[in-house]
């Protein structure tokens, strides 16, 4: 799937998370001024993986214990609002979380 | 629009001028919920909000249930000694179970976060307190006209 033919909310959130592929959060990324290294994929993938198990998207402090990344380095990672950021490329909803 | 969404860049200067234990988390979690979010964000400490930022008092705030109508006990009882310090206790590991960190570790999760905090400079001249007396974290004592100024744009919050 490509960037055009996926639906995406009207805050940019990815509609059907079936549509996710490592590409594609690649190209969302990148719409999002943002290029993946693999700090940047430890932190997507953890925010990931805690969606699948609990249900509910993640918050930054739950994302940064799981991926052993510090807050400040997730805040230079994704500068202009980590939260958001994280869970767009990471195809997962908005975050439920205020911490 | 920016890249985390909002149409325009956006700002939020909270005010905390309260120093009670409850009183201190909802300005801290609204910039930090701001940072999250992509929007600047700074705090202004105030009278007895230095509290929140003073480093002999930042671990021992208490909750306030006297004069507070959702204290789930009667006043009469919240006023006997201990029992504000035992409320207390029982929020904290309420909290705990929560994952919302003390008030020193919120602290350092907005500096780290990028939000400025500042103290307020006549509170600080009223308390007798020195810059030495706060938090490293704190980025600068000013006057309620800095902060203004540093305010321009913003949405400004008072807790």
């Amino acid at each position: 799937m490509s960037l055009e033919s996926v639906q995406r909310d009207a805050e940019g959130y990815l509609a059907n998370r079936e549509d996710w592929s490592k590409e594609l959060a690649q190209e969302i990324a990148a719409q999002l001024g943002v290029s993946l290294t693999d700090e940047h994929w430890r932190v997507v993938n953890a925010a990931r993986t805690i969606e699948e198990e609990s249900g509910s998207s993640p918050g930054l402090r739950k994302i940064s214990k799981r991926s052993e990344t510090p807050i400040k380095s997730i805040y230079q990672l994704f500068p202009d609002g980590p939260a958001k950021l994280v869970a767009k490329i990471a195809g997962i909803p908005k975050p439920k979380s205020c911490l | 629009m920016t890249e985390s969404g909002t149409a325009k860049r956006r700002s939020l200067s909270v005010i905390c001028s309260k120093g009670s234990f409850d009183m201190a988390y909802p300005g801290l979690i609204l910039a930090n919920a701001a940072r999250m979010a992509g929007v600047d964000a700074r705090l202004f400490f105030t009278f007895w909000g230095l509290d929140i930022v003073n480093k002999k008092k930042v671990d021992h705030l208490h909750l306030n249930l006297v004069g507070n109508p959702s204290a789930p006990i009667p006043a009469m009882i919240a006023g006997l000694p201990g029992v504000e310090a035992l409320a207390t206790v029982q929020m904290r590991k309420e909290m705990e179970r929560l994952d919302i960190p003390p008030i020193k570790e919120f602290i350092e999760m907005l500096d780290d976060a990028g939000a400025d905090l500042y103290g307020c400079q006549m509170a600080m001249d009223m308390f007798r307190l020195t810059r030495d007396d706060l938090l490293p974290q704190v980025k600068d004592v000013i006057t309620a006209m800095d902060f203004m100024d540093l305010s321009e744009g913003a949405q400004i919050v008072f807790v």
